[in-house]
């Protein structure tokens, strides 16, 4: 008797019940539509701020001091330690290494031309082919100093062409396409740079070319690379040597920064790996605003979701008035009419509510795609959360309504008063 | 007899019939029926409450992540052209150029020698300003007095020991510093000495060759301070730091559009919700609809009526809800950017008309349905 009249409260009242599903559907929509946006965005975020470049260096471990003004290098040529271009691609083997984004070497080397004495030639990776075992990669500066525009075309990295810093070319007067002579022998111009920094100033070469004239092949002078990190807190500045081992296990196991340097350094021999501080920390403030904010804006939706369903659900049941008199006056009990109207909403919320979690799914599939250009995953763990939530604000919002209902003398709610 | 005011206030009575009437209905509904207006008054209250924060930290937020991205420091650099000095009167010009809208520091550098023959480069700067522009340098303490010196943190390696005053020289000319603590940042400034302009002055003669720009507001406004700068200093060189601006812009867009995405959603949300209530309530009253119908009224009074009182519902609760929203958008401006959100009255007149437009269309729909009903069968109950 009990399903047959849930079965037939659905059957017959199609229209409100579609309703009330709307309304449910809607909010669970939104909510797990919010609540995935904003799970997701800190990773999100994250990579658009690589687009600040590099947020850690490496350097050799016995590296002498850096004389430099203003991006000219004032230190003897022979002077200072190197690394070695071969241990680049174990940067790909680390631990964390599907957070590292990318990377690229630079050997800057003193050149003259003309009278134009000491100008600094940097050699680096634009764009290259890499592989760490079966894995193949694209890494240089393209990646990690995406603010880098070329006026004409970027040089192939197995080439000798060159790109000639703004400033530099409008000095010399040359521009893209035409040949220089540096060392020698002529090198065709393929670009002009224009960083807003001091290679503005610069000759930027392929890391082969700068290697020549230094006459030490396979020597790089630091390596800049950029990883998806963790914001820093209290945890992530302590000394890795004072740690117990759990504690050690956990925090190199996050990728932290100071844990990410830490992995470079054992991955590279010789070295000395160092956050880059003005992107690293301001790295943090801004993704910990960021995420505050969303979690607060999800907060908002699932209030004004909840209001949304319980205020229909509490409509639904208010109409059927007559419906609790007549139950009533057959002889239901007040318990009976509140376990069907209960299931009712349970049913209701059940249904509608994995429905509107498909939907809210496809949203938030459809805001990383057009906003992120990636995908928003959607944790499945999120699915019974939602539905829990759900049954809990459908109920809530007809407890009410089924109460008042349930009280209402049948007499006069069959007669239609109020 | 009657007398003038009683006289005035029948006639008052005689003239306007309806209007007292009208009011008098509209009252004694919201009175006597007080848990169902008080339930669509909340939902009108808690959507535009939701509405006016989001609208208001959408207006808002931009301005507060911008002030977050102002700490990755400088986004405009004054340097000279080839081989030249900047004018001495550089940074006064830069400062008053920017007026309140951003903060200007000098930097000035020479290569010095150290009394073990090492070379250094050493940077002369304003302490207090740099401490504003670059917040991420990671100092131990801070120089003081004159003659006090920030020791990068590679630097140290050849200047020695903190705690022991360190003598620098540059063209014969020798200083004696006291390093006041080390510097850490990641990038060159590591491998330098800072010390004050004054001191660096007075012991190399050499001015200041850089100007770092801090200026704030939207890419449009800082291009045009690019501008104002170039054109008040035609003998130096005015670039953007296109690494920071360009990252801001990048971080700053995307942010921009999921906040108009989860505002539209929320909003949205909030409209469904209090359209349904409000379309319960009104249909609640069929039978007030029909008695009024049964009693002569025309259907654009009763139209009027539902509308009036839908409209007066709408306004009282987008009040408010905008009171409270302001409230709520306030405080999660303080717990999240540790600065309140300016409340924004531009908000107000789009949640109310948004509002009272809502519950409309709400009171009309059901209305418009009803309509075509007979009273009769209404108040007979079906």
């Amino acid at each position: 008797m009990f399903l047959r009249l849930l079965y037939e409260s659905f059957r017959r009242q199609k229209r409100r019940k579609l309703l009330a599903g709307i309304a449910i559907m809607l909010g669970v929509g939104v909510a797990t539509a919010m609540i995935a946006v904003a799970t997701d965005i800190g990773d999100k975020i994250s990579r658009e701020l690589r687009s600040y470049g590099a947020n850690l260096i490496v350097t050799p471990q016995e590296d002498t001091l850096d004389i430099e003004i203003g991006g000219v290098n004032l230190k003897p040529p022979s002077d200072g330690a190197y690394l070695s271009e071969a241990d680049l691609p174990k940067i790909k083997g680390i631990f964390w290494r599907n957070n590292i984004v990318g990377f690229a070497p630079m050997l800057p080397v003193s050149v003259s031309l003309g009278e134009m004495k000491r100008l600094t030639l940097l050699g680096t990776y634009f764009s290259k082919q890499l592989a760490f075992g079966k894995q193949d990669f694209t890494t240089g500066v393209r990646v990690t100093h995406p603010w880098w525009r070329v006026q004409g075309s970027w040089p192939d990295d197995n080439s000798e062409d060159i790109l000639l810093g703004g400033h530099l070319a409008a000095r010399l007067n040359r521009k893209a396409g035409q040949e220089i002579e540096i060392g020698g022998q002529p090198r065709r111009i393929c670009g002009i740079l224009s960083t807003g920094g001091a290679e503005d100033d610069q000759i930027i070469a392929p890391l082969p070319f700068a290697q020549q004239i230094l006459g030490r092949p396979g020597a790089v002078r630091r390596i800049y690379v950029s990883a998806v990190t963790k914001p820093e807190d209290a945890f992530a500045r302590r000394d890795p040597k004072s740690m117990s081992p759990e504690m050690y296990d956990r925090w190199y196991c996050s990728p932290y920064a100071q844990s990410i340097a830490f992995q470079l350094q054992e991955a590279l021999p010789h070295s000395h790996a160092e956050q880059i501080r003005q992107v690293a920390q301001n790295e943090g403030t801004v993704l910990s605003r960021i995420k505050g904010l969303m979690l607060l804006i999800a907060l908002a939706a699932l209030l004004a979701s909840a209001l949304a369903v319980s205020a229909s659900m509490a409509t639904a049941v208010f109409e059927r008035r007559s419906e609790v008199g007549l139950m009533k006056a057959l002889g239901a009990g007040n318990l009976a009419v509140a376990v069907l109207f209960f299931a009712e909403s349970a049913l209701l919320a059940l249904g509608a509510g994995s429905a509107g979690f498909v939907g809210g799914a496809l949203l938030a599939r459809q805001i990383g795609q057009s906003i992120f250009d990636s995908q928003i995953t959607i944790q499945p763990v999120l699915l019974p959360v939602v539905l829990i939530i759900a049954v809990i604000v459908t109920f809530g919002g007809s407890a009410a309504a089924i109460r008042r209902a349930v009280k209402f003398d049948p007499v006069y709610a069959l007669r239609g008063d109020v | 007899m009657t007398s003038p005011s009683t006289d005035h206030v029948v006639r008052r009575r005689a003239g306007t019939p309806h209007t007292s009437m009208f009011l008098r209905m509209l009252v004694r509904a919201a009175v006597l029926r007080r848990g169902r207006a008080a339930s669509a008054l909340l939902a009108m209250v808690v959507a535009a409450a939701v509405a006016t924060a989001m609208l208001n930290l959408y207006v808002d937020v931009q301005a507060k992540l911008r002030r977050e991205f102002r700490k990755y420091g400088a986004n405009i650099v004054v340097v000279a052209k080839d081989q030249q000095d900047l004018s001495a009167d550089t940074l006064s010009t830069v400062r008053s150029t920017l007026g309140h809208g951003g903060s200007a520091v000098p930097f000035a550098y020479a290569v010095a020698r150290t009394a073990g023959g090492h070379s250094v480069v050493v940077a002369g700067t304003d302490f207090e300003q740099v401490r504003k522009l670059d917040s991420w340098w990671s100092v131990t303490g801070w120089p003081k007095a004159s003659h006090d010196a920030l020791v990068g943190d590679r630097a140290f390696s050849v200047v020695g020991p903190l705690g022991k005053s360190i003598d620098l020289s540059f063209q014969g000319r020798t200083i004696r510093l006291n390093p006041a603590g080390t510097l850490q940042t990641g990038a060159a400034e590591d491998s330098r000495v800072y010390i004050s302009l004054t001191d660096f002055a007075e012991w190399t003669h050499v001015p200041y060759s850089t100007v770092e720009i801090s200026a704030s507001g939207s890419p449009q406004e800082i291009s045009a301070t690019i501008q104002r700068l170039a054109q008040a200093l035609p003998d130096a060189d005015v670039r953007p730091v296109r690494q920071v601006m360009e990252g801001e812009a990048r971080v700053l867009g995307k942010m921009r559009a999921t906040l108009l995405v989860a505002s539209i959603l929320i909003i949205l949300t909030a409209a469904v919700c209090v359209l349904s209530t409000l379309t319960g309530w009104v249909s609640d009253r069929r039978r007030d609809f029909a008695i009024m119908k049964a009693l002569g009224a025309s259907g654009k009074m009763i139209q009027g009526f539902f509308a009036a009182e839908a409209a007066a519902l709408g306004a009282v609760g987008a009040m408010i809800g905008f009171a409270l929203g302001v409230g709520v958008a306030i405080w999660i401006g303080r717990a999240n950017f540790e600065v309140p959100v300016t409340p924004r009255f531009a908000v107000l007149p789009v949640v109310l008309v948004g509002g009272i437009a809502i519950a409309l269309v709400a009171a009309i729909l059901p209305i418009s349905l009803l309509r075509r009903v007979q009273p009769a069968n209404i108040l007979r109950g079906e």
